[in-house]
């Protein structure tokens, strides 16, 4: 029989968190700090829109952009919250999850041979999406010490007569990074110097915790016109199953992004798309204290660390801390399945966001600090029986 | 400060106060002070516990009473929801706008319990001019809390 396989999608390596789950699947008991998700429950007045357009029997089409009423409700929202001009019409569409706009992107933008910067550790779909769309991934790997930002530095150097791309995940999956005003100005002042654009995955964008708001890329002068903005519902507003995001950029990419959504996706789920008409006129205030929860577990957080002497910068952005174990001389892999062997806690090793976040794990505060307190626990535990075994 | 102290306070009083303070960003002693404070200045009242007593073999019937009254010179209500508030079987006394005055929230043991309250009480009283008893059947949601069986994490236990 002939290979049925593409050779394109062989060679995508398969997701280093996919096998970790195969492997805590098996096990009971196991304390999880390792989920990628809000621990809330999506706003009732988001649910119960959900539920009455179901009623109504709204369960059609929606033009391929997406409601009208939505993608207005998402410019007024992207001015409100960030002091973003997109118009609703042209340069705003809905997205099956932030996911799809990425992929979009990319098969809507790069040339084979057209090389897109990734920096690492990040959420592990650029890659793949890159090499789908025949672009080339250039990794360009980000550093503890300048808190898994990117420097102006570490883009010039990564940048080739090539480069067509950079993707600035920012607040980071793993990481939990931001970048502020300032360093997204040296970064846009490369960008306009050589010619570039910046996907800009923003989904993380209401998890901020420092005194500013979120600053977006596209906000900057001469910035808007290189920048696809994705954003969604999923982390804002506890609708991960909802499946719904939107991307908003420059006319003529948004026109290209569209025709293949078109093709490929026709629109995003309609009965999410009401609903999240509802998340945003109604649950500002929602949004806030969700916020404030996850705040006040990454400062618990950042304290047991302190308290276990578990090297870790203080990260400011989507929920995530990003511990250092290198001193226990153990990959990321090992260290978490011993940990998920011995105390039955699961986090997920840090290379699985790129080869640069070996040495690191990845652990999630979207969980009840009941649920916390007993992983850190746990994990306590199991640092303090680590380092007496080294003496 | 004091805002975000009384949120988690009126959630759950039993909360350490170090752990709070770790939480807000604080630290004990500016915590502890603080709710030292609100005690003495009666912004705190009390600690209550939230009890679903369903579940327990204890016997108990809630009411709640409209109560219309006749508001006294130089008084206005306050005097006669003192006369009522001081039974200890009463829970909770509002004044209320609409259709009556007051909304007196009643505990007994039983039906007749409360019953005999009412018109033996209650409806005695010269200002009071009639009362609708309304018995609660179920608890659903108590003080915020919704008392029904907590839900397990439906999330897979790890996700990119």
């Amino acid at each position: 029989m002939r290979n049925p396989i593409a050779d394109k999608a062989r060679e995508i390596r398969p997701s280093g968190i996919r096998k970790f789950f195969d492997i805590v699947s098996e096990m009971d008991n196991v304390v999880s700090l390792g989920v990628g998700e809000p621990d809330f429950d999506t706003p009732w007045a988001v649910r119960d829109e959900g539920i009455y357009t179901l009623e109504r029997g709204k369960t059609f089409y929606t033009s391929n952009a997406g409601l009208k009423e939505l993608r207005e409700e998402i410019s007024l929202y992207l001015k409100r919250r960030f002091g973003l001009e997109y118009d609703a019409a042209k340069e705003t569409f809905v997205t099956v999850g932030g996911s799809e706009g990425i992929d979009l992107a990319f098969r809507a933008m790069l040339n084979p041979g057209d090389e897109v910067l990734i920096p690492q550790p990040c959420f592990v779909s650029y890659l793949p999406c890159v090499q789908l769309a025949d672009g080339v991934p250039v990794v360009i790997d980000l550093k503890e010490e300048n808190e898994f930002r990117l420097t102006k530095q570490e883009l010039l150097d990564a940048i080739t007569d090539k480069t067509k791309i950079l993707v600035l995940p920012f607040p980071n999956n793993p990481t939990g990074a931001i970048m502020d005003r300032k360093d997204l100005e040296e970064i846009a002042q490369v960008i306009i110097e050589k010619d570039l654009y910046v996907l800009s995955d923003e989904i993380y964008a209401e998890l901020t915790f420092t005194k500013d708001v979120h600053v977006s890329i596209a906000s900057l002068p001469g910035m808007k016109e290189r920048t696809i903005l994705i954003n969604g519902f999923s982390k804002s507003h506890a609708m991960t199953g909802w499946r719904l995001g939107y991307c908003c950029g420059p006319e003529e990419i948004i026109r290209q992004m569209i025709k293949i959504h078109q093709f490929a996706i026709m629109c995003a789920p309609t009965n999410s798309q009401y609903a999240a008409i509802a998340a945003l006129r109604e649950c500002d205030q929602e949004v806030e204290k969700m916020k404030e929860a996850y705040n006040q577990r990454r400062r618990y957080l950042m304290h047991a660390f302190r308290e276990m002497g578990l090297p870790c910068f203080e990260p400011f952005g989507a929920f995530y801390v990003f511990p250092c174990i290198k001193e226990f001389g153990m990959t990321s892999e090992e260290f978490a399945t011993r940990l998920l062997e011995e105390e039955r806690v699961a986090v997920v090793p840090g290379d699985a966001f790129g080869d640069c976040g070996e040495g690191y794990l990845r652990i999630s505060y979207a969980y009840s600090m009941e649920d916390l307190k007993a992983a850190l626990g746990r994990l306590g535990n199991f640092v303090r029986k680590l380092r007496s075994q080294q003496v | 400060m004091r805002e975000q102290i009384l949120t988690f306070l009126e959630k759950n009083s039993k909360i350490d106060l170090g752990e709070l303070a770790i939480m807000l960003g604080s630290s004990e002693e500016v915590i502890a002070n603080e709710v030292q404070k609100m005690e003495q200045e009666h912004i705190i009242c009390g600690y209550h516990t939230l009890i679903d007593w369903d579940k327990t073999s204890v016997d108990k019937t809630t009411a709640l009473i409209e109560v219309r009254v006749t508001p006294q010179r130089g008084q206005g209500f306050d005097n006669i929801a003192e006369r009522i508030y001081n039974y200890p079987e009463v829970q909770s006394v509002y004044l209320i706008s609409g259709a009556y005055d007051l909304l007196v929230i009643l505990e007994g043991k039983t039906l007749k319990e409360v019953s005999g309250f009412v018109s033996n009480k209650l409806s005695t009283l010269d200002t009071v001019i009639s009362t609708a008893t309304h018995f609660i059947l179920k608890k659903y949601k108590d003080d915020g809390i919704i008392l029904a069986k907590k839900t397990k994490d439906e999330r897979m236990l790890v996700t990119p």
